[in-house]
């Protein structure tokens, strides 16, 4: 333990600079820029992560058409009704339960209403929810499991055993205990199912960054005297960035699942607003008389865009893994 | 015993969080017009003056009795109700967790021996469909088209049948059980195969072929009872979102069990039913993972769990 001062920083250095060019050297796409600005350790920047993406998209054929679905259900729900138009305001008793016919598409709903042109409306809410429900998820979940990988110990056990506790829960169950409590709206019921989700990618970021806070370089800028909020801010979280964004991905999967799932029982999105679980629900009563015109439409946008997610996760997992194995 | 406790913490602490809170149950059981001296009687009656940590010790002790609250809706104790209706779902998980396995660990063996033919990337996006596919949606279309369009099965399940009855009453229960059954024979059957590859990838497979094995006993009697251990683990911890699954398939089929008794309790805000069932299904939940561990020791001889 003879080691001065100025030795550690000059070797903590060195560390920090060799762990940037391992990342550059191996991944490409990570480590872009890795050597210049003199904030080294910070090796994956958002930009990169983009490129990474990228890259991924370009090589995949599944990512290609999950993000070609992904964004047609985009244009349907949005621009959809601006092609499309259609009364989704006024009740119209005398065309209720109408089946398909070229003035109705995809024929009409029990108020009356066109199911193409509710299934753009209804695509608006499950698409809104499940994206921002999804994000509020990684979020809490990052920087939940980002604190409790960090400083371990019992601060750690605490936090874990909450996540256990609440994964343990038939998840259904308490959403459905949340929904008669609070009745929500739409920005309730982002906020319920985001704080809910947020559990897998808790786990998975405090696995990540147990093994991160043992890496060099962010022990280097611990003897820098760097502080735990940049170690864990500028230096863990950005290194996790892969697993989170495959994980964000599924989320929106779930979140529209879960969302739908609600609404199916009639605790989600109320009537007059609709989204694709509504539909579902409202079919289901006439499912005994064989409309199918009310069931089939709305389930094949679920699947499609449920599916169209699952893929672009599953490519960026795929391409996460091969990029770990080149490590 | 510690997520139990957990669970009865989160659910006591959502009442305490409830809008308008006591005043608002009070008027939710009684009626908007309840008069302010029933509110404040009942209010008297349910506790809901006292101290929180009184109040949380209260329901700790009833929970512990098995004293789940009174339903205004059904009009009869929640306990009562739970008992009538937790082993028609027990029977419904049960039998649909069977079949799964049934199904999936064959599966997941076949696509492993046909690996990247025609018929191994037709399970995967088969796989991938229903994986994406809810159980509402699912239950719907299979109502619509087996039981509506071709009389082939019961489109819902009768109210009034014991368990011993609907466990026999085949017409009925086949489709709700498929539901339930087809978002989890999609997961297991795809990790089944990732798990078979892995195994057939490790040294002692190779051992056993080099040793003279045929190729079914290796893939039976080495690959397949490694590759099994992983799955045990993954029941365990799909189950929560089976049960989840089961509420929805139930309020699909009006099959009469506890999710539809959830959902039927939630849409008249009877919350006494519907905390009561959330406790039990998470009870029974947790017992099902202790099971799949225990599960786990015998499957895996490398695992013993020393009591001393």
């Amino acid at each position: 333990m003879s080691t001065t001062n100025e030795e550690l920083l000059a070797r903590s250095t060195e560390i920090i600079e060799a762990s940037t060019t391992g990342n550059g050297a191996s991944s490409g796409a990570l480590g872009e820029g890795g050597l210049q600005g003199p904030s080294g350790g910070e090796a994956t920047s958002t930009g990169s992560i983009g490129s990474l993406i990228l890259r991924v998209f370009l090589e995949n054929k599944l990512a290609i058409v999950g993000v070609a679905l992904v964004i047609l259900m985009l244009l349907f729900s949005f621009v959809g009704p601006l092609i499309y138009h259609t009364n989704q305001i006024g009740v119209n008793l005398a065309d209720t339960t109408l089946p398909p016919s070229s003035s109705h598409v995809l024929g009409t709903d029990p108020s009356g209403f066109d199911v193409l042109g509710r299934l753009m409306y209804a695509g608006q809410s499950s698409l809104e929810v499940g994206l921002a429900a999804a994000a509020m998820a990684t979020l809490i979940g990052v920087v939940w499991g980002a604190v409790a990988g960090f400083f371990g110990g019992i601060i750690d056990a605490v936090m874990m055993r909450v996540v256990d506790v609440l994964l343990s829960i038939p998840a259904l169950f308490l959403l459905i205990v949340l929904a008669v409590i609070f009745t929500p709206g739409k920005v309730g019921l982002i906020f319920i199912i985001g704080g809910l989700a947020w559990l897998t990618p808790a786990r998975l970021v405090r696995g990540e960054t147990l093994t991160l806070r043992t890496r060099e370089y962010v022990q280097a800028v611990r003897v820098m005297g760097g502080k735990n909020r940049r170690m864990v801010l500028r230096h863990i979280i950005p290194n996790a960035i892969g697993t989170i964004v495959v994980n964000a991905t599924f989320q929106v999967a779930d979140a529209i699942l879960v969302l739908a799932a609600l609404s199916f029982l009639g605790l989600g999105i109320q009537y007059p607003q609709a989204d694709w679980g509504s539909m579902l629900s409202d079919g289901s009563q006439y499912v005994l008389t064989g409309y199918w015109w009310l069931i089939v439409p709305a389930g094949v946008c679920i699947v499609v865009v449920v599916v169209a997610f699952n893929f672009i996760g599953d490519a960026l997992r795929d391409s996460l893994e091969v990029r770990l194995q080149q490590r | 015993m510690i997520v139990i406790l957990g669970v009865t913490l989160i659910v006591f602490l959502l009442f305490q969080l409830a809008p308008n809170g006591a005043v608002g149950l009070a008027r939710t059981d009684l009626g908007s017009r309840a008069s302010p001296i029933q509110i404040t009687q009942f209010i008297h009656q349910n506790g809901f003056n006292l101290p929180w940590w009184d109040q949380y010790w209260h329901l700790i002790d009833n929970y512990a009795h098995l004293n789940f609250g009174y339903s205004y809706h059904f009009n009869q104790p929640v306990r009562s109700l739970i008992g009538e209706f937790l082993p028609r779902s027990l029977v419904l998980v049960g039998m649909s967790t069977l079949l799964a396995l049934l199904v999936a660990v064959p599966l997941g063996i076949f696509q492993t021996v046909r690996r990247n033919k025609v018929s191994d990337y037709v399970l995967t996006s088969l796989a991938f469909i229903f994986y994406a596919m809810p159980p509402f949606v699912f239950g719907l279309l299979l109502i619509l088209y087996l039981a509506i369009d071709n009389h082939f099965f019961a489109p819902i399940v009768p109210s009034t049948e014991g368990v011993v009855q609907m466990m026999t009453d085949f017409h009925a229960m086949f489709l709700p059980v498929l539901t339930l059954a087809t978002g989890t024979i999609a997961a297991f059957s795809r990790y089944m195969r990732s798990s078979m590859m892995d195994s057939l990838a490790q040294d002692f497979v190779r051992t056993a072929r080099a040793k003279g094995a045929s190729r079914s006993r290796v893939l039976f009697r080495h690959a397949l009872r490694n590759a099994l251990i992983p799955i045990i683990t993954l029941l365990g911890l799909s189950l929560p979102a089976i049960v989840s699954g089961a509420v929805i398939t139930e309020t699909v089929f009006n099959f009469p069990g506890m999710g539809y008794l959830t959902y039927r309790a939630a849409d008249q805000y009877d919350i006494y039913v519907v905390v009561g069932t959330t406790i039990v299904a998470t009870v029974a939940t947790v017992v099902g993972s202790l099971v799949a561990d225990l599960l786990y020791a015998v499957a895996d001889p490398r695992i013993r769990y020393v009591h001393n």
